[in-house]
């Protein structure tokens, strides 16, 4: 067992796509009358499922009644931009080393993206862990080395960790800008938004390996919608699209797991451990295309405020709003597909990127606007909005 | 301070050679006088040994009727080589150097014949490193049966550049009949590769070092001039060809497609990656058909020619992994596209920038 | 969000600092083990154990068991389908 190619055979696929070909229609059948045009919206949370999705070429091989909806699972997506701006100043700072993820180097800020400041001067260096981070720290004390922590619930604990480590060792010079989001409020105010139109949610199977599968109850509880913790290979998110399919079909409202081989209900206690240890809830935090939302940041604890590069450095701390002709919002509330935006393909495309979704590979935008591009060459019709 | 005296001036054949004392590269070395001359006979003269370089002419002089007679066009090309370690698994700068420009006349149907070697060296560079690095190009060059007969010296304040840096270029000739060109696909095409893509790029990263990964993967760089021979022996209709390096077997075959404005299908399943460049693809985030080689090529053959193709390659040592990969569709014009494992396709479109490891 | 990648615990490097080598396809990387180790399961234990790898961390370990039965579903569902 490899745990990666045993869940990417397309043969294995197979029983399971005639499958959800009979239960959508199941879904389809036991709808009122006026509502049996509509299709089955099914939201991945996760960025790193809308990835898989494109990669497999998934939605091709789904019944056109299935509409995925991609979340607002991807952390660099949401990033606002003064957060972006904030980073940027701390990286500008001459005693700086500002260490990064692959993922943010690119992510416009208000005026520049950290790619376009480490060009003129800025000592900023990609990293693979916050353990790297900590680590240029030890072999250039006479530099402050700031870690940008970007990330859900997966990448807190390993932040935290790494601040555990360093107040262990007491290393003087290392220090987190922390952006840490949370999932559950996020998804909470998705929920709350009146426009929403879905009808189940696969919900982040590495987010769920460090919280559980148990903070999802209240959706199926209070909100009446399946949940199935999905992992990430495609049979995965073949499976998970199945199994919220029997329980729309069936009218059951659970929380189900179908990445048991790694997530288990309780999550992962060390990690939990370490992040409560470290951080504490922000009372608000901006999300590109979603506006503030309460209780869904992470920011360091005041035991360990000698680590947070927000006291240590004067930040711009502006609030940029997002662009007015944006519609990301929509698109993450699943309200508009990505090519009905108006500036979609136009003003917004992955090389100059407006709103959330354009801005990441993970990005629902950026992932269409190659689909899209593709569709007007194969003169497949495409939706109202781009004709 | 550098100056702008040319390398290899004039000297007397007669004149006793210098042997070269200093550990280190310093600014004389690239001052026109005798540490430049000895640093040049010593390293560049010495290891690259032929007859039209011994002559220590400012420019080679090469007979046109010996080229003639082997062709009816003069391919020229040239490329700049600023790869960072020098050293890593599988090469270095030095056989870079050669393979890169060897390779990039060979795509083109030339027999290459001869490569210049310019190097701008930083103040400080260990004599031992530069040294290897001609040793290795010498090496490469007599691989790909190539003489590297003129150059140029030039050494920068420490800061000034990074180590070394070296500047080829080489001409070839076409032989007679030989048309390839990027415009040249047409529908039914089929496209083929010689083997395992994305080594280079992977063993590169790897070697870096920061992303504290280790493999046994190497890079593949090699020369493609044989190669090249053997598959226009068997055909020599082919419509294109390229060799993949930067943005790898993506950027080349997007340049195809817009190029013929025809649309290339390419199979998952039959695109050659080795394990551990798949590995470290996982594990980075990234896609490997964006990773660079510097052994590999891209074959457009007519359908009816790309079997006796495939086995042209296959026999051949530089080829023994080849896939036909994919076909040249008629539409979407200018466009790739990939069939998943799982029968659906996406497309796979030119980067934005070079791909940096995600973590999401 | 969130890329991780399944790696099999080939070595323990350093108990204290708790780091192990893992192997993902081949290819080696030192990880970071604090949460998968616990009284059930100290460091020395894990060798051999496959977990799931992200920024360096072992963010847990996987269930060969429950993995079986995701892959059983898949059979058995082809099978009622050929029926």
């Amino acid at each position: 067992m490899k745990y990666v190619d045993e869940f990417r055979d397309p043969q294995k696929a197979q029983g399971l796509l005639k499958d959800i070909h009979r239960l959508s229609q199941a879904v389809i059948d036991r709808r009122a009358a006026s509502q049996k045009e509509q299709p089955i919206k099914l939201m991945e949370v996760c960025g790193g499922h809308t990835h898989a999705i494109f990669k497999y070429g998934l939605e091709a091989i789904l019944p056109d009644a299935i509409e995925l909806i991609h979340g607002p699972g991807c952390p660099v997506c949401v990033m606002p931009k003064g957060r972006l701006d904030d980073a940027i100043a701390i990286a500008e700072h001459p005693d700086v080393i500002f260490t990064t993820f692959g993922d943010a180097m690119r992510v416009p800020g208000s005026q520049k993206s950290l790619l376009q400041a480490r060009a003129e001067g800025a000592d900023i260096r990609m990293v693979y862990s916050p353990l790297d981070a900590l680590q240029i720290a030890r072999e250039t004390p006479e530099k402050s080395v700031v870690f940008f922590a970007i990330g859900f619930e997966t990448t807190a604990p390993s932040t935290a960790l790494t601040v555990l480590q360093a107040a262990a060792e007491r290393v003087e010079n290392f220090s987190l800008f922390a952006n840490h989001v949370l999932v559950i409020p996020a998804l909470l105010a998705l929920l709350q938004n009146p426009d929403l139109q879905l009808d189940g949610f696969l919900a982040p199977g590495h987010v769920s390996t460090v919280i559980g599968t148990v903070p999802y109850q209240f959706i199926a509880d209070q909100y009446h919608k399946p949940v199935v913790v999905s992992g990430f290979e495609p049979l995965d998110i073949l499976q998970s699209i199945w199994m919220a399919l029997r329980q729309l079909a069936t009218g059951r409202r659970q929380v189900e797991n179908q990445y048991s081989r790694l997530a288990q209900p309780a999550g992962n206690p060390v990690g939990l451990k370490a992040i409560n240890q470290v951080f504490e809830v922000r009372p608000e935090f901006a999300w590109r295309g979603l506006g503030m939302i309460p209780q869904s940041g992470l920011k360091l604890r005041a035991d360990y405020a000698r680590f947070d590069a927000e006291l240590q450095f004067s930040l711009p701390n502006l609030t940029v709003p997002d662009h007015r002709a944006c519609q990301c919002g929509e698109i993450l509330k699943g309200a508009l597909k990505p090519w009905q935006c108006k500036v979609f393909g136009t003003a917004c495309r992955p090389e100059t990127p407006i709103g959330a979704c354009m801005v990441s590979s993970e990005g629902a935008c950026a992932a269409y606007y190659r689909y899209g591009r593709h569709s007007a060459a194969t003169q497949v019709p495409v939706a109202p909005g781009r004709q | 301070m550098t100056t702008q005296h040319p390398l290899f001036q004039t000297l007397q054949q007669s004149r006793r050679r210098g042997q070269l004392q200093d550990a280190a590269v310093a600014l004389a070395h690239g001052s026109g006088g005798k540490a430049m001359r000895d640093l040049i006979d010593d390293i560049f003269v010495a290891s690259f040994d032929n007859p039209v370089l011994a002559q220590l002419e400012d420019q080679a002089s090469l007979s046109l009727a010996a080229l003639t007679a082997q062709g009816d066009r003069l391919a020229l090309t040239t490329d700049s080589y600023v790869v960072d370690p020098l050293f890593f698994p599988g090469g270095d700068i030095g056989e870079l150097a050669v393979n890169g420009t060897v390779n990039d006349l060979a795509v083109s149907g030339a027999k290459p014949l001869y490569l210049t070697c310019s190097v701008i060296l930083e103040e400080g560079l260990s004599m031992e490193t530069l040294r290897r690095v001609a040793i290795s190009m010498k090496t490469a060059a007599i691989a790909a049966s190539v003489n590297i007969v003129t150059g140029d010296t030039k050494v920068v304040e420490r800061g000034s550049a990074d180590k070394l840096f070296i500047n080829t270029a080489g001409i070839g000739v076409i032989r007679q009949g030989v048309e390839m060109s990027a415009h040249n696909l047409q529908a039914g095409d089929c496209v083929l590769v010689n083997g395992a893509l994305g080594n280079h790029g992977a063993a590169i990263l790897i070697a870096r070092g920061e992303l504290a990964l280790s493999t046994s993967l190497e890079s593949d760089s090699q020369p493609l001039n044989g190669l090249v021979e053997a598959i226009l022996a068997v055909c020599p209709q082919i419509r294109a060809m390229r060799d993949a390096t930067r943005g790898g077997l993506a950027a080349v075959v997007n340049e195809f497609a817009l190029a013929s404005a025809v649309g290339v299908r390419l199979y998952e399943s039959s695109i050659p990656i080795q394990e551990e460049v798949k590995g470290v693809c996982e594990i980075l985030g990234l896609d490997p058909l964006y990773l660079a080689n510097e052994g590999k090529l891209v074959v457009v053959a007519p359908r009816s020619q790309a079997d006796l193709v495939l086995s042209a390659m296959k026999s051949h040592p530089m080829g023994s992994e080849a896939s036909m990969i994919g076909e040249v569709t008629s539409a979407p014009s200018g466009v790739v596209t990939l069939q998943t494992a799982f029968g659906a396709e996406r497309v796979i479109d030119l980067l934005v920038g070079e791909q940096f490891p995600r973590i999401c | 969000m969130c890329l991780g990648v399944p790696g099999q615990i080939v070595e323990i490097t350093d108990t204290t600092r708790q780091l192990a080598i893992v192997e993902i396809s081949g290819v080696r990387r030192p990880v970071n083990i604090a949460c998968i180790v616990d009284e059930d399961h100290p460091p020395e234990a894990c060798v051999g154990d496959w977990v799931l790898v992200h920024v360096g961390f072992a963010l847990n370990r996987l269930d060969e068991q429950e993995a079986q039965k995701t892959l059983a579903l898949f059979d058995q569902l082809a099978a009622y389908e050929i029926r």
